[in-house]
């Protein structure tokens, strides 16, 4: 079982982003990728989820065997795959409450979500997550600090409990306390039945969400692989290295 | 029927879509003349004054222009000659549905107005084509001294209330249209709540036609006396037919001091409707009037509830939705006319354009120079829901003197691929995003409606957005 990128092309308009990659997340595992502005990895998270402005050109997404890449995004979250934004949007006006009972209902649309045991649920989630109860009449992401939006995500994640978890540069915009808390909530939902892909631009989250592998991308692939040592090489040595290899290599 | 089921007041399109083959025993026939008009007045016994009253209507009418210099073109679509002008069963009301002409009855029961009658309203007339089919109160309404009935029946029973009031809020000749409404009247209602008398729970009227190239006529007058207060509700559906049909309404309101008068509309009318209305309310010292008012569905609505705030510290608010779909034309807006010292009024307007659908905004505030501490806020946003949509605001604000404020706002925006992609990353479909977002747009709106509108609103919305989405 395991979520499974083979050959990947993407373009966004006639520039051609992804050129061919692979990766293969196992569940229980947690790989990072590691890259330069500008190498792909949040392109890869949007297409992976769906977006509508980049166009597949070839290539598979598996999930646990299964073609994702012709569903809609919508049928791609219902089949396990979550995406963590970087930039989580606002919906003005629709509560957190109501937007993730819409989520989960759209799980189970046959039956009428019991109120009472999802507050429950809700509410023993955001208390893991150091979420006041006021949190969830407030409108989805309008008028968040950056730490608040993050924390949002890993709620509505810890919700939806997706096989395949994408957190898109997670850490962005958060100081060292709200990365810890976010770290935790996604510590808490490691487990064997769920894989993730961290995309980051700093090693500082790994130190909290500790990856079994990093990867490095540069201009839409992966060039090199390794232990979370590498991810601590990066960080002191910068990237330049890497790209010299990968040149030397192609 | 269940009664254990939740609130469900039925007057979406799906299931106002039908329509039963009536033998009317009254029929004016098609068209418009003087004979259609003597017809009316024979068949409803009018007195003397309101026969002449309606004659005088019909030369206005007559006389007036289509107001195509700034409004829709699309009025000009409306063939007068086509329609009918009354069609119905008698003129008596029923006060028992077991009294109700069996194919009413089943038209009411399916939109649920007994059963939303038994919950939570203290009295309802229901209006099939041009004459009431039921209406009644509550006992105890009743005995408070509060009328609700028919304006036929107001007019014959209550003429030393009725006389005093009808027409004096919307002159005959407002309007072209206010002027066939004074020309073909025909139910409508007529309330009167006596100084101090709170009515606790709702009043409704729901306006329903059956008959294809019909015209609706009803003519409302609410009378709130001293320090009354009234909430009264209506709900409006019709069949779809090819041709097209007219409603055409002209509702007075007037609040005496320290009076209160709530109306709200949920209308959801067919793509064939043309919806021309006219609504305005007269507010003395301290007295209050509030439109509350939803615009779904019609081919062409064109309606600006306004309050005139003669007396001082008296009070005018508008809070209105129109969702315009595909092919759809919302052209709404308020009129608040401050007339006296003190006086405030507030708009507050949201519309949605989906598809070709188009809203526009009029909104047309006056204070005069010699009035002292009037206030005004506007605002006025509008949501687009495709590149394609369209939506118009004109504000026509004149405000003179000293001390007197104004505040207007106005914003337009667009749900974004982006929040749609957010939406759907989480399972929900693009459609049920759509609704989610629309809903959340008028959110704050519809949390002052009474809570079995606000959860008929919402069902609408999901209907209309789900059908947006190919």
């Amino acid at each position: 079982m395991s979520l499974t990128i083979k050959n990947l092309h993407a373009n966004i308009g006639d520039r051609e982003i992804l050129k061919g990659f692979n990766l293969e997340i196992p569940k229980g595992e947690v790989h990072a990728i590691m890259g330069k502005n500008g190498s792909g990895k949040s392109t890869l998270a949007k297409v992976m989820a769906g977006h509508p402005s980049y166009e597949v050109t070839g290539g598979e997404v598996l999930m646990d065997g299964k073609n994702i890449l012709e569903l809609e995004p919508d049928e791609r979250s219902r089949e396990g795959l979550f995406l963590a934004f970087q930039y989580p949007m606002e919906v003005p006006g629709v509560s957190i409450a109501n937007f993730l009972r819409a989520a989960v209902q759209a799980r189970n649309p046959d039956e009428e979500l019991d109120a009472v045991a999802y507050y429950q649920r809700l509410y023993s989630k955001m208390d893991a997550l150091k979420i006041t109860r006021n949190f969830t009449s407030r409108s989805v992401n309008e008028g968040f600090s950056g730490g608040e939006k993050k924390r949002c995500e890993i709620l509505q994640m810890a919700m939806l409990e997706p096989s395949y978890a994408v957190l898109d540069e997670t850490d962005s915009g958060l100081d060292i306390d709200a990365l810890k808390i976010v770290a935790e909530g996604v510590n808490a939902l490691r487990n064997p039945d769920r894989g993730f892909l961290v995309i980051t631009h700093y090693q500082r989250l790994l130190d909290y969400i500790v990856p079994d592998y990093v990867h490095v991308m540069v201009d839409g692939r992966i060039v090199l692989s390794g232990d979370k040592s590498l991810a601590l090489k990066l960080e002191a040595e910068g990237y330049d290295w890497v790209e010299k290899e990968a040149l030397a290599n192609a | 029927m269940s009664t254990d089921t939740k609130p469900d007041i039925s007057i979406d399109r799906s299931i106002g879509d039908f329509s039963y083959d009536m033998n009317y025993e009254f029929d004016a026939g098609v068209g418009l003349s003087e004979k259609t008009i003597d017809y009316i007045a024979d068949v409803k016994d009018d007195p003397e004054w309101i026969r002449k009253f309606r004659k005088d209507a019909y030369k206005k009418f007559l006389e007036k222009p289509m107001p195509t210099n700034w409004a829709s073109h699309d009025l000009d679509n409306i063939v007068f000659e086509n329609i009918r002008y009354y069609l119905s069963q008698g003129t008596q009301p029923k006060r028992s549905w077991d009294d109700v002409p069996e194919e009413m009855k089943k038209t009411f029961e399916r939109l649920g107005i007994p059963e939303q009658e038994r919950k939570f309203l203290a009295g309802v007339e229901a209006q099939f084509d041009s004459e009431a089919a039921y209406s009644n109160i509550k006992a105890a309404v009743g005995e408070q001294g509060v009328i609700f009935v028919g304006s036929t029946e107001g007019l014959h029973k209550h003429p030393e209330i009725f006389k005093k009031w009808f027409g004096k809020v919307i002159p005959t000749g407002d309007n072209k249209f206010s002027a066939l409404n004074s020309a073909v009247f025909s139910g409508g209602s007529f309330i009167y709540v006596p100084p101090g008398v709170k009515v606790k729970h709702p009043l409704q009227a729901y306006f329903r036609i059956n008959a294809e190239s019909f015209g609706q006529f009803e003519r409302t007058l609410i009378i709130a006396d001293e320090g009354a207060e009234v909430m009264y509700m209506e709900g409006c559906t019709a069949p779809k037919f090819e041709t097209s049909t007219l409603h055409s309404a002209v509702v007075e309101l007037v609040a005496m001091k320290g009076a209160k008068i709530q109306y709200v509309t949920v209308q959801n009318w067919s793509p064939n409707v043309f919806n021309l209305v006219t609504k305005r309310g007269l507010a003395h010292e301290e007295a209050e009037i509030k439109w509350i008012d939803c615009n779904i569905g019609s081919r062409l609505t064109m309606k600006y509830p306004g309050v005139v705030m003669k007396g001082r510290k008296a009070r005018g608010e508008v809070i209105s939705i129109a969702l315009a779909s595909d092919g759809q034309h919302q052209d709404t807006g308020a009129k608040m006319i401050h007339a006296a010292d003190e006086t405030t009024s507030n708009i507050v307007s949201k519309s949605i354009s989906i598809g070709t659908g188009r809203s526009t905004y009029r909104g047309m505030v006056h204070v005069p120079k010699h009035l002292k501490g009037c206030k005004n806020n506007t605002e006025c946003d509008a949501l687009l829901i495709n590149s394609h949509s369209r939506t118009d605001t004109y504000p026509s604000i004149t405000v003179r003197g000293q001390g007197n404020a104004c505040q207007h706002e106005a914003s337009v925006s667009q749900i974004s691929e982006e929040q749609i992609f957010y939406m759907q990353q989480r399972g929900i479909s693009e459609g049920a995003a759509m609704s989610l977002a629309v809903n959340g747009f008028v959110n704050d709106l519809v949390q002052q409606f009474p809570m079995e509108y606000s959860v008929e609103l919402k069902r609408l919305i999901d209907l209309e957005m789900e059908g947006s989405v190919g």
